[in-house]
């Protein structure tokens, strides 16, 4: 018997129309767990390094995790992975709500696609009912409309729905995949519209063993109260109706500049009544205690879900009031817009018409205002309509498209891809290494175990130790020694990337929640799951024989798996370097020691290759092999 | 006259505005009831299901009441946010109209039965777990006289009106009771 998992995947073509229900190898699960890493594995065997992001060839999967539809509170997210066109690289993103667990419940653990549709199609999947379905009605609808038209339309109120709007049908690579309450950005929505997929509809009533039920249980039950008390978990900006942090410090327009001083206690309080004023009420996802997500209502409008980090992003970005932010997102959110990228993008374009490189030929009528340059741009962008269809590729790739010396506005992109808006004064040595080797794209899907920040109060210090039961020894004697605008020394910020992101890794294979876990940690250091509990939690529920190591090395394994697809798709050292101007005091020899040190640490070559003995000691032999066979690895960097 | 009892009448309270649409209450409730205990979680075979209606802020969780052998006629529509309701979708019982409150495979109507254990329960397990206290489980004394007794003919004649229908039940009692 398979237990947390159910052991089958469904395979879609959608050239052929072709449906398989596929058993998988348990064997599997027990190397990867279930999310991202087995996702890994299939992208690894299956769409070669020659295989362009828009070919039929590439593969689009939606998993859940490992732990959906247990009793585990906040195990929900989806993950969805696939190539982008726009970095060419791996792409990797999650979404929460409700769609894993239903999925799994319906039978299969993931949904595999690959192939394109000729015209726009949904996939149906009730249990063993499965059918690739005509959406061509269904064209230019927003994304959450589809998934209400669609429930209607089948008779099934209780389906879960995830689609796209006008800019994933039109491939901007800015689109979204969109869910009840949650979406998935990161360049994903742009595969799903290639795919001619506007919607995937899944309803599933079946039953999901557990290895040790009752004993499960018994842990689960009072992590309800545990997460919903624990002040340092959940999306706790969200709540916060004092915006300071974000509108302070984060750069606006194209990741320009901040604005320290617009955030005041008139704003404060002008803020919160917009906000009281359009909110429904506050909603949560599949099985957890918190409410991080807002249903917003615009008079006359359709209900929209706010996600955290949008919040006053559109607003910043357009140098805009702040009333500006809820009316924009009603916009984007169902065309399905990624609320990270497309507001840098849409200020890049105001940029470029600033300084002349795009004129009133490439945007006839240009209005004033920024906001109202913001409502223009974004139907231009996700129609694809003149200029438009350069900005729809995202900022990297328009600047060159447009030329004329654009290539300098591009000043925020890290691998191709807009970064957070951040501009700071000094490098930080473990940012450095996170930013300049993640492979998840945005900091926020790295980051997260260690503090930000040191306490300079020793007593403090001290308590924030004592309670901090989520960390490893080591950590804990580095932090007591951290004094505030120090740098940790090198050996512990290598650490610091590398448990911040373990801890990531660990969470994408098994679908718990970044705030219950590895995102929360830096903030306050009490994450409801850590290294220490979650091996009983993924042992009861699917029956491996897990403990803290063997779970961290199944987090290497995904990791160095995810490593080597980007390095067989070309990834090298020389890629691995934040955005030029994030920090204005750069160290570029303590940058080269750091990643020098990163490397070794990790088992890679000097260029960042992982070599053949640290694949073959987490079982990748595989990926060595296939190293070696293609140059990759030289017969002697192999052996070192 | 028969002697007045006290008697504890055990309830859920349900505030819709806090709910937050999170389910936990059907995932504890499926796998309270799941045979062994805990054996499977299942929202389908929940005795409490949220009727959700995201885009107009429609978010009802029912309690599975008794079963009912056929729709009721008298259907109403609600208007909740511009939007219409069958009376249907609130309406707590196991009915052969939808599919709420069935076992997914065998058809068999659910039933909520406050989760009665032997030894009970602090709080029935769809209250335990919906922190945000949408749900609330109050415990009310209420004086109870000879009523007791004639909520168990009740029981039994409904049981008894299922099988054969009402007409048949009352023309038999009619006609016993003419006998006397
Ligand atoms: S913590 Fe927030 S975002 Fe995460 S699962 Fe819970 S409600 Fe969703
Ligand atoms: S547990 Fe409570 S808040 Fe969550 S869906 Fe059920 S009733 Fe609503
Ligand atoms: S669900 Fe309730 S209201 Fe609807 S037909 Fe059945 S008994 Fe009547
Ligand atoms: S009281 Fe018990 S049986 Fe009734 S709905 Fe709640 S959990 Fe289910």
């Amino acid at each position: 018997m398979r237990f947390a998992e159910t052991g089958f995947d469904l395979e879609i073509d959608l050239t052929r129309g072709n449906i398989e229900r596929v058993k998988t190898d348990p064997g599997l699960t027990a190397l990867h767990l279930g999310g991202q890493g087995m996702n890994a594995k299939i992208l690894w065997d299956r769409v070669g390094p020659e295989v362009d992001p828009f070919s039929d060839d590439n593969l689009l999967i939606f998993s859940s995790g490992l732990l959906h539809s247990t009793p585990v509170p906040g195990a929900n997210r989806t993950c969805v992975d696939t190539f982008s066109p726009q970095t060419n690289m791996y792409s990797h993103s999650l979404f929460g709500g409700f769609f894993g667990p239903e999925l799994k419940h319906a039978g299969y653990d993931r949904i595999i696609f690959r192939g394109k549709a000729e015209n726009l199609v949904y996939l149906f999947v009730h249990n063993d009912k499965v059918e690739i379905r005509d959406a061509t009605h269904l064209q230019g609808k927003g994304a959450l409309e589809t998934g209400a038209l669609l429930k209607e339309e089948l008779g099934e109120s209780e389906a879960q729905v995830a689609a796209i709007g006008l800019a994933g049908e039109n491939r901007v690579f800015m689109a979204t995949i969109e869910h009840a309450n949650s979406s998935a950005s990161r360049g994903v929505g742009v595969i799903m519209g290639d795919k001619r997929l506007k919607a995937i509809v899944v309803r599933g009533t079946k039953d999901i063993n557990i290895a040790k039920p009752a004993e499960l249980f018994n842990i689960c039950n009072p992590m309800y109260r545990e997460i919903y008390e624990n002040e340092d978990c959940g999306d706790t900006m969200a709540h916060e109706d004092d915006e300071e942090f974000h509108v302070n410090n984060f750069a606006w327009g194209n990741a320009r500049a901040r604005n320290v001083g617009f955030w005041n206690a008139e704003r404060e309080v002008r803020w919160r009544e917009i906000t009281e004023a359009v909110r429904l009420r506050w909603t949560g996802c599949y099985n957890c205690p918190k409410d991080c997500h807002q249903a917003i209502r615009l008079p006359g409008k359709q209900t929209y879900f706010q996600k955290c980090y949008s919040k006053l992003t559109y607003a910043m970005a357009a140098y805009e009031e702040i009333d500006f932010n809820y009316d924009f997102l009603a916009v984007t959110q169902e065309y399905g817009l990624d609320g990270f990228s497309t507001p840098q993008v849409l200020a890049f374009a105001i940029e470029l018409y600033e300084a002349g490189i795009l004129t009133d030929e490439d945007l006839p009528d240009f209005p004033e205002s920024g906001g109202d340059r913001f409502y223009y741009l974004v139907e231009k962008v996700v129609a694809r309509e003149g200029v438009g269809d350069a900005l729809a590729n995202g900022v990297y790739h328009a600047a060159r498209q447009i030329g004329k010396g654009a290539e300098k506005y591009d000043h925020n992109s890290m691998k191709k891809f807009e970064q957070v808006p951040l501009k700071l004064g000094m490098i930080n040595y473990p940012y450095f290494l996170m930013y300049a080797t993640g492979a998840k794209m945005n900091i926020t899907q790295i980051e997260g175990s260690y503090p930000q920040v040191a306490i300079a109060d020793k007593e403090e210090r001290q308590k924030f130790v004592d309670r901090w039961d989520a960390a490893p020894k080591r950590f804990k004697d580095w932090f007591l020694s951290w004094e505030p605008r120090t740098h940790p020394t090198v050996e512990a910020s290598v650490n610091i990337c590398d448990w911040n992101e373990t801890m990531h890794y660990i969470d994408d294979s098994i679908g718990t929640c970044a705030f219950l876990s590895s995102f929360r940690g830096q903030f306050g250091g009490r994450p409801p799951y850590h290294i220490y509990n979650l091996p009983e939690f993924i042992s009861l529920a699917s029956g491996l024989d897990l403990d803290s190591d063997k779970l961290w090395e199944i987090a290497a394994r995904n990791r160095n798996l995810v490593r080597a697809i980007n390095i067989r798709r070309g990834l090298r050292r020389v890629d691995e370097k934040p955005p030029e101007d994030h920090w204005k005091k750069r160290d570029p020899e303590m940058e080269a020691k750091l990643l020098d040190e990163y490397y070794k640490f990790k088992g890679w070559t000097h260029d960042g290759i992982p070599t053949k003995e640290t694949l073959d000691k987490l079982d990748l032999d595989f990926v060595s092999d296939d190293f070696l066979e293609r140059g990759i690895l030289s017969a002697s960097e192999g052996e070192s | 006259m028969a002697e007045t009892t006290k008697k504890i009448v055990q309830e859920i309270k349900i505030d819709l505005d806090k709910c937050i649409g999170c389910r936990a209450c059907e995932v504890a409730c499926s796998a309270y009831h799941a045979k062994p205990r805990y054996s499977s979680i299942n929202p389908a075979r929940s005795r409490i299901r949220v009727i959700f209606d995201d885009l107009n802020d429609v978010y009802v969780p029912i309690r599975a009441g008794d079963y009912t052998p056929a729709e009721c006629t008298g259907r109403h529509t609600y208007t909740i946010n511009e939007k219409e309701y069958k009376e249907c979708s609130f309406c707590g019982v196991a009915c052969p109209a939808r599919d709420y409150f069935k076992e997914p495979d065998s058809g068999l109507p659910l039933k909520c039965d406050m989760c009665v254990s032997d030894p009970p329960l602090s709080e029935p397990m769809c209250v335990q777990v919906c922190t945000c206290d949408a749900l609330t489980y109050v415990e009310r004394e209420i004086e109870a006289g000879p009523e007791v007794s004639r909520e168990e003919i009740e029981i039994g004649l409904e049981s008894m009106a299922n099988k054969y229908g009402w007409k048949r039940v009352i023309d038999t009692v009619a006609r016993m009771s003419n006998k006397d």
